[in-house]
């Protein structure tokens, strides 16, 4: 155990965690936007998918890392549109439909990457970036300010989204919708529109979650995500419909990650207990999830289409 | 305008559902048929190109001697082109296709074990000779189906066992002498004495592989550092990288992987240019300053040996193992690598021993 408290071996598990959340945070930000108005959306790990191939396959054929982040992020928006004229214009149960635009960039992410790319050829990514003075900071420099653009964006928007949601009269439209959405249209917000933004909003970062996602690996591979889309929206409920909340629950699940995979590499975790631990970071976060979720609740009309009366 | 809003969303919503999940299946399963029903298509015959593109392995040409055809279907987990485990297949049926005049049909990607099993037996009720289920995930579909499919022949990967049933072959891959060897190099290239071994379950060839590593490493240096790490996942990439992180951090400076998750531990290896050693396939496109050498899996003598008993009327009940001695695993070096002549003669004197018996490898 020793050997894990040594700064080198600290400093890259704690840099590890954190880049590893970001994937996982910028999704479940996303979806903490949508389900406020309250729309879910289970599609999350496709259009991550989508988002990933958009990016990986932009930079293969450009070697422009911005354009492809671009792309990756644009490819979420464009699945934001039909995500939300699904589940809004057509008010389709969210659930099934979630599941639809899910099976869609499974899929259709493995169909673009079999007959566009074909054998799998590694990129470059988002070199890190350290932050003047601050990454000088023994020990804590090495941990939080030594990271790529992408990670600090990610918890950038952290009180971004924090502040939207809680202190702007759009943040206010978009409680309302998922509260009381009957009230709110008497009010004359237009539901369907908050709710059109905020599933378009959701689907962006999805799709830069996707992008963040590459990057941390230099290769997409199909199914690349893991399920890590399906996660997230179960972080959005660790987290409490809250964006600090859902900041650590995706710190929370990366870093156990992390540290168990560093635990194994230095023999502390045998190797007759590898697989039960692979199983750690999921067993611990539903753990945290029920101790702490259950004291909040969901917005009232979460996953209910809006049908105006009368 | 409730009536009317219902009604388009009658028409609309389940067109739109079907059209996505039509799509999605389409992706899943390409260059192979559709995951629960193998269509005409599927059989479709490979190309015998030595590095057969997914195109190339679902293009449909009719062989003249369709009829006396060889009916192979190949079942397998990942990608036909993930640059491991099942390329390496494919590109030995490929190799001999013309010479038993096969008829080849792949089902790739078929991680998900459930689904598997449907295609599995929707090949066997098709008719072909012989099911090739590339995966030890497979074992307990195998032996269920096979008995209610007593006139197909049914392979499968990496297991010792045939379940004592008469149309049931086995393979097995001698992975640990490979990465005996490979490992032996990488604790000669080391100058930290620390090495980086990275799997994703300890069961089969992946186990041997790695325990081959350590043990092969120990061998010329005896205090060096060689803790395998298992992720839990064959395929999540992000864990294969973080792993080889944790590796680095803790000063490994020569890394290895199996299964086509390595690509992301492999990633690793490119930025902090360390060494890699590969295995199943060769990985020197992915790293062509970094991969030292790759233990290749040639699956043809394995091959040869379950068609030449298929001719002969025999469906299973053997187990065949692939070995360095048998020409079944080969040791690739990159040339692009300049690997100092002190480690390639150990290697390739550990290759000869193992060969020839004198070097024994832990199993």
């Amino acid at each position: 155990m020793n050997q894990f408290f040594t700064v080198d071996v600290l400093t890259t598990t704690i840099a590890s965690g954190i880049a590893l959340a970001t994937p996982f945070l910028l999704a479940a930000l996303g979806e903490t936007i949508g389900q406020r108005s309250g729309v879910i959306n289970l599609g999350v790990d496709g259009i991550m998918l989508l988002g990933a191939f958009a990016t990986y396959y932009v930079e293969l054929q450009t070697g422009n890392l911005l354009l492809a982040i671009l792309a990756g992020t644009a490819t979420g928006t464009l699945m934001g549109v039909i995500t939300a004229f699904v589940s809004v214009t057509l008010k389709a149960e969210q659930g099934i439909s979630g599941i639809g635009v899910y099976l869609f960039g499974l899929g259709f992410s493995s169909l673009l990457f079999q007959k566009l790319v074909g054998t799998p050829l590694p990129i470059a990514t988002l070199p890190p970036v350290g932050i003047p003075l601050l990454d000088s900071i023994p020990l804590i420099g090495g941990m939080f300010f030594n990271q790529s653009l992408l990670v600090y964006l990610a918890f950038l928007l952290v009180p971004v989204v924090a502040f939207v949601l809680n202190r702007t009269t759009y943040g206010l439209k978009i409680r309302a919708v998922g509260e009381n959405p009957a009230a709110a249209d008497s009010l004359g917000v237009s539901v369907a529109r908050i709710r059109w933004s905020t599933v378009i909003l959701g689907c962006t970062f999805a799709g830069l979650a996707g992008a963040s996602l590459l990057m941390y690996g230099g290769i997409f591979q199909i199914n690349l995500t893991q399920s890590e889309g399906f996660i997230a929206v179960a972080l959005v409920y660790f987290g409490a419909w809250r964006p600090v909340g859902v900041m650590g629950g995706a710190l929370l699940y990366g870093l156990v990650g992390v540290v168990i995979l560093t635990w194994k590499s230095l023999g502390i975790i045998p190797l007759s207990a590898s697989d039960l631990a692979a199983t750690a970071p999921a067993v611990i976060t539903v753990l945290a999830l029920l101790f702490l979720a259950r004291r909040f609740r969901q917005p009232a009309v979460l996953g209910r289409p809006y049908e105006r009366e009368g | 305008m409730q009536r009317h809003l219902d009604g388009k969303f009658s028409l609309i919503l389940p067109a739109v559902l079907v059209a996505l999940v039509a799509v999605s299946c389409a992706g899943s399963s390409t260059p192979a048929p559709a995951s629960s029903a193998p269509s005409p298509a599927v059989a479709a015959s490979v190309a015998p190109s030595p590095s057969p593109s997914p195109a190339a392995a679902a293009s449909s040409e009719p062989s003249p001697a369709a009829a006396a055809a060889l009916k192979v279907a190949l079942v397998a987990p990942s990608a036909v082109n993930d640059l491991s485990w099942t390329e390496s297949m494919v590109e030995a049926l490929n190799s001999l296709k013309t010479q038993y005049n096969l008829e080849i049909a792949i089902s790739d990607n078929q991680y998900v074990v459930s689904t598997s099993a449907n295609v599995i037996q929707n090949y066997a009720s098709q008719g072909y000779n012989l099911i090739i289920a590339h995966g030890s995930q497979y074992g307990s579909t195998i032996q269920q189906l096979a008995p209610q499919y007593p006139n197909v022949s049914f392979a499968w990967g990496t297991a010792g066992s045939t379940y004592n049933l008469p149309n049931v072959f086995a393979y097995l891959a001698n992975a640990n002498e490979g990465g005996y060897v490979q490992g032996a190099m990488a604790a000669l290239l080391s100058k930290s004495k620390v090495l980086g071994v990275i799997g994703p379950i300890a069961v089969g060839d992946d186990k041997l592989y790695v325990d081959g590593f350590c043990a092969g490493a120990k061998s010329v240096v005896a205090s060096i550092s060689c803790i395998p790490v298992y992720t839990g996942s064959y395929s999540d990439v992000s864990l294969y990288a973080t792993a080889a992180k944790t590796f680095v951090s803790n000063k490994a400076d020569v890394l290895s992987g199996t299964t086509q998750a390595a690509v992301g531990a492999i990633g690793i290896a490119r930025s902090d240019n360390l060494p890699w050693f590969g295995t199943d396939w060769s990985q020197v496109s992915l790293a062509p300053s970094n991969v030292v050498a790759s233990q290749v899996y040639n699956w043809s003598p394995v091959l040869e040996q379950i068609f030449t008993e298929l001719q002969a009327g025999k469906l299973g009940g053997a187990t065949y193992t692939l070995t360095l001695g048998n020409g079944g695993l080969n040791i690739q070096f990159n040339p692009g690598f300049n690997l100092p002549a002190a480690v390639k003669a150990k290697a390739d004197e550990l290759i000869k021993g193992i060969t020839e018996g004198s070097v024994n490898v832990p199993q």
